[in-house]
């Protein structure tokens, strides 16, 4: 690309982002900070302007925040064309074309792919049907999950004990709910945090008066003659009547609109460089596909170049920041998008936050605090190095173990701290599951080296 | 070392108005260290941030190897535990995680917001006051007649000593407070001192009174919430409610003092700025920002150490050395802030150190931020006609806390007040 190319592109060029959500909304809005003046395009299959998320499963389940007021805040004007309501259905690549449902086409010289993740469904499609069965991904979820919950149902079901099923849970019981939360691994936040740091998460549950089930599976929800769901049964052979049953299972990346696309497009998300290009089937990439959000997978230096997908908010800002830069730079002048994964969630009173990848580590050790005092922040070992931290309620050290991983530091962590307790002195196993055992809870996943490497298939757990 | 030393030159009060040529000469030596079993002056923006985030370092002056001449006296005297700001975790955690409690969110989210009028309504006060002053001579100082009362009636209001009480209370913190003077602190015989150490144990003497009758009967203020204990942590001892009472008074005063003196200076230097106050008050809000990382009233942490050696750009910081983190030379590093010795409310990502940063950031920001907001604010629209009458102004001999010890103002009036 010569620069009279970009020069013209940043004039007159026609930029189409697919996905209304954070990272497309971030990315537009950068596009315009720097510069470009052409036109822009606004695809995204809810109804809804922009909207932020984290506070469906918290403040919004509690009635604290309207599920209609949790717009994202604008940062500038960004004089878009948007189609709302509208999703994407096809790829061009070729034709640089994108095909809407309402079989309209759009013409693009550069397309960002922000279509993010959905919720995963409950997998028997008669089962989900039932009326109080629920996910919980979007504002239409969260308002009317929040409108069941307000109606005092006499128990609610929730499967699955990831962060969003967690902090589910801790909403309903700050409301005074009855709830039972299924698992099937030995404990909450098990894939995202380890069996050390779950066994923690497992006494919030069960101090905050939740009916903690793990090691079982549902494998039935039962409705009653007019539809409504009033039971699960579980893997263990006991039977919970409810009437409200959340499904938490985790996200499905929205790809399948670009199946047969040409583009390095799956389960796993869709494949790209450091600088935010899609990678087509063939492992070559593209320059005028940009990806940014829950649905990239890219190569990461500091995880040994491994692709992750982050589902993480402070993610899908950053990497739409440095795609939207990229899409309209000169090779020279592009940036990578280097984020350490962080993430965060509230549950139970306490705040939890994770840098790096937790589910690449081995061992844990706990540096500051106590587990016993669920106040403390754990360092995750891979190979020697440190490679994450996790904190409860200890988020302001945080930054400290963000240069560790960031210099690749040994492990063990020799050093003393100001909290140092004689439990920490020695790393134990982190206890994760098996990683290629399908499980809803990470938050970030790593998907191996290859950019069309397709071995390895999400399937949904299934009972 | 001679007198020359850089780290000398700064703490010399002849280099008060102006130290920001001294610290950019700093930064260029990351880590200073110039004498031996002296400090190590940290400078650089993302060094210091670093080392706020670090849990190798500790604000425990028990762990100085050498706790001798410190820069920045500690508010307890000789009879109270150390107050949090002087404690490493779990024991800083948990007595902070209690004043919170009494505080701010979730327990008390409008503890503070809810002093909004009551704010106003003291600098109205104060304001009024200064009309007849202005009438007489049109001069004031902003310092002895509006920043100096104005904190100390808020943390009064804060923790909930009755109006009746207020003049004593002040008094005692007068004391107090010139006791804090580097010029006389080191001299236990010195007049100052006996009459602070006195005052010290009236104003601890009258607390523990009012923190007694707070425990029988709460009332809706913060020394009652510090004695009842609301949350898991339960109730600090009354021992420790008085040391978090006297650390908030004294760490929130002189602080509060220097960022409203500062702040109007600043302003009067660069009018436009004031004049675009008076117009609009939500400006208030970057004009306090920017005013914390151009003019932060603490300049410097004087007192922390590491529990271990570290290294820092390849300096090697032993165990129980003094490190000086230079706050104020942070906030003009031009690696972090473009321009940095321009005053420019508008600049975009401020994060700057004025309240410092990690665990022991400023515990009273909220209420800081607001009492500037409110003050300057208001400065800026009753005044009719502010001038400085002395640039630069007199200062306090502190370099830790520093700021002017008067600002002389001519003004043509005081403005009636507004309403809403």
């Amino acid at each position: 690309m010569h620069e009279p190319y970009h020069e013209w592109l940043r004039r007159e060029g026609r930029i189409v982002v697919v996905g209304a959500s954070l990272a497309g909304l971030r990315a537009a809005e950068t596009l315009r900070a720097e510069g470009f003046a052409g036109s822009l395009t606004m695809i995204g299959d809810e109804p809804h302007p922009p909207y932020d998320r984290p506070p469906l499963s918290k403040a919004v389940l509690l009635g604290r925040a309207a599920p209609d007021r949790t717009e994202l805040p604008r940062r500038r004007e960004i004089d878009a064309d948007w189609r709302l309501g509208v999703a994407a259905i096809g790829l061009d690549l070729a034709g640089r074309r994108v095909r809407l449902a309402d079989g309209g086409e759009v013409p693009y010289d550069r397309l960002l792919i922000a279509t993010g993740v959905r919720a995963r469904p409950w997998p028997d499609e008669d089962e989900a049907r039932l009326d109080g069965v629920f996910v919980l991904r979007t504002r239409g979820d969260a308002v009317r999950l929040h409108r069941r919950l307000k109606a005092s149902p006499r128990r609610v079901f929730v499967i699955g004990a990831g962060f969003t099923g967690s902090e589910i849970a801790s909403a309903c019981r700050q409301q005074g709910l009855a709830v039972t939360v299924a698992e099937r691994a030995d404990a909450p936040l098990v894939g995202a945090l380890g069996s050390v740091v779950g066994a923690v998460a497992a006494d919030l549950h069960r101090e905050g008066g939740v009916d903690l089930r793990t090691n079982v599976q549902v494998t039935a929800l039962e409705g009653d003659r007019v539809g409504r769901v009033r039971a699960a049964h579980l893997s263990d052979g006991s039977v919970v009547e409810t009437d409200v049953v959340v499904v938490a299972l985790g996200a499905v990346r929205n790809t399948e609109w670009l199946a047969g696309s040409g583009l390095a497009a799956g389960p796993r998300g869709v494949a790209c460089d450091a600088g935010c290009r899609a990678f087509d089937v063939r492992g070559i990439v593209t320059d005028d596909v940009f990806v940014a959000g829950d649905v990239a997978r890219s190569p990461h230096p500091l995880f040994g170049y491994q692709f992750l997908s982050l589902e993480h908010w402070g993610n899908a800002v950053a990497q739409a920041e440095v795609a939207a830069h990229n899409m309209i730079s000169g090779s020279s002048d592009r940036r990578p998008h280097l984020w350490v994964p962080a993430f965060w969630s509230s549950q139970f009173g306490v705040n939890i936050k994770s840098i790096g990848v937790p589910s690449m580590g081995t061992e844990i050790m706990i540096t500051q605090g106590s587990l016993a005092e669920r106040r403390f922040v754990g360092v995750y070992g891979h190979q020697g190095r440190v490679i994450a931290a996790v904190s409860f309620d200890n988020t302001r050290w945080l930054d400290f173990y963000q240069r560790l991983i960031e210099t690749g530091a040994p492990f063990p962590v020799e050093f003393t701290t100001v909290d140092r307790r004689p439990e920490g002195r020695r790393p134990v196993p982190a206890a994760f599951p098996d990683p290629s055992l399908p499980t809803h809870g990470p938050t970030v996943t790593v998907s191996g080296y290859a950019p069309s490497d397709r071995r390895l298939v999400f399937t949904p757990a299934r009972p | 070392m001679t007198d020359s030393s850089l780290l000398r030159r700064i703490t010399d009060p002849a280099s008060r108005a102006d130290p920001y040529p001294l610290y950019e000469e700093l930064r260029r030596t990351p880590v200073l260290h110039e004498e031996e079993g002296g400090a190590y002056a940290v400078s650089r923006y993302h060094d210091i941030l670093a080392l706020l985030h670090d849990p190798r370092i500790s604000s425990d002056d028990r762990r100085l190897a050498d706790r001798g001449d410190d820069e920045l006296p500690g508010p307890e005297g000789t009879v109270l535990p150390p107050s949090f700001i002087r404690l490493d975790p779990p024991e800083h955690d948990r007595l902070r995680r209690i004043a919170n409690s009494a505080f701010g969110p979730p327990h008390r989210p409008h503890r503070i917001d809810g002093m909004r009028g009551e704010l106003a309504g003291i600098v109205g006060e104060l304001l009024d006051g200064l009309a007849s002053a202005a009438a007489g001579g049109g001069e004031i100082d902003l310092v002895d007649e509006f920043a100096y009362p104005f904190p100390v009636t808020v943390i009064c209001r804060l923790l909930g000593v009755p109006r009746e009480d207020e003049p004593r209370f002040r008094g005692w913190v007068d004391v107090i407070v010139a006791g804090l003077d580097p010029e006389t602190r080191h001299d236990p015989a010195a007049p100052a001192q006996r009459a602070a150490r006195q005052a010290r144990v009236q104003l601890g003497m009258y607390l523990a009174g009012l923190v007694e009758e707070r425990s029988r009967e709460p009332r809706d203020d913060m020394l009652s919430d510090l004695v009842a204990g609301r949350g898991p942590d339960g109730a600090m001892s009354t021992m420790e409610v008085l040391s978090t009472a006297v650390l908030l008074l004294i760490a929130g005063h002189e602080t509060t003092v220097n960022l409203i003196t500062n702040g109007m200076l600043t302003l009067l230097r660069h009018p436009e700025h004031l004049e675009r106050l008076r117009e609009d008050a939500a400006y208030g809000v970057p004009v306090v920002e920017e005013l914390l990382r151009y003019e932060p009233p603490v300049q410097l942490l004087p007192s922390r150490t590491c529990i271990t050696d570290i290294e820092v750009h390849g300096v090697t910081i032993p165990e129980g050395a003094r490190i000086w983190l230079m706050l104020a030379a942070g906030n003009r590093d031009p690696e972090r802030f473009a321009d940095p010795g321009r005053f420019d409310p508008d600049r975009p990502d401020n994060e700057h150190l004025g309240f410092g940063s990690g665990v022991h950031i400023c515990f009273g920001a909220p209420l800081a931020r607001l009492e500037a907001q409110i003050a300057l604010t208001e400065l800026a629209r009753r005044l009719d006609g502010p001038r400085l009458l002395q640039d630069p102004p007199p200062y306090r001999l502190s370099p830790v806390l520093r700021g002017p010890r008067h600002l002389p103002l001519g003004v043509d009036g005081v403005r009636p007040r507004q309403d809403g």
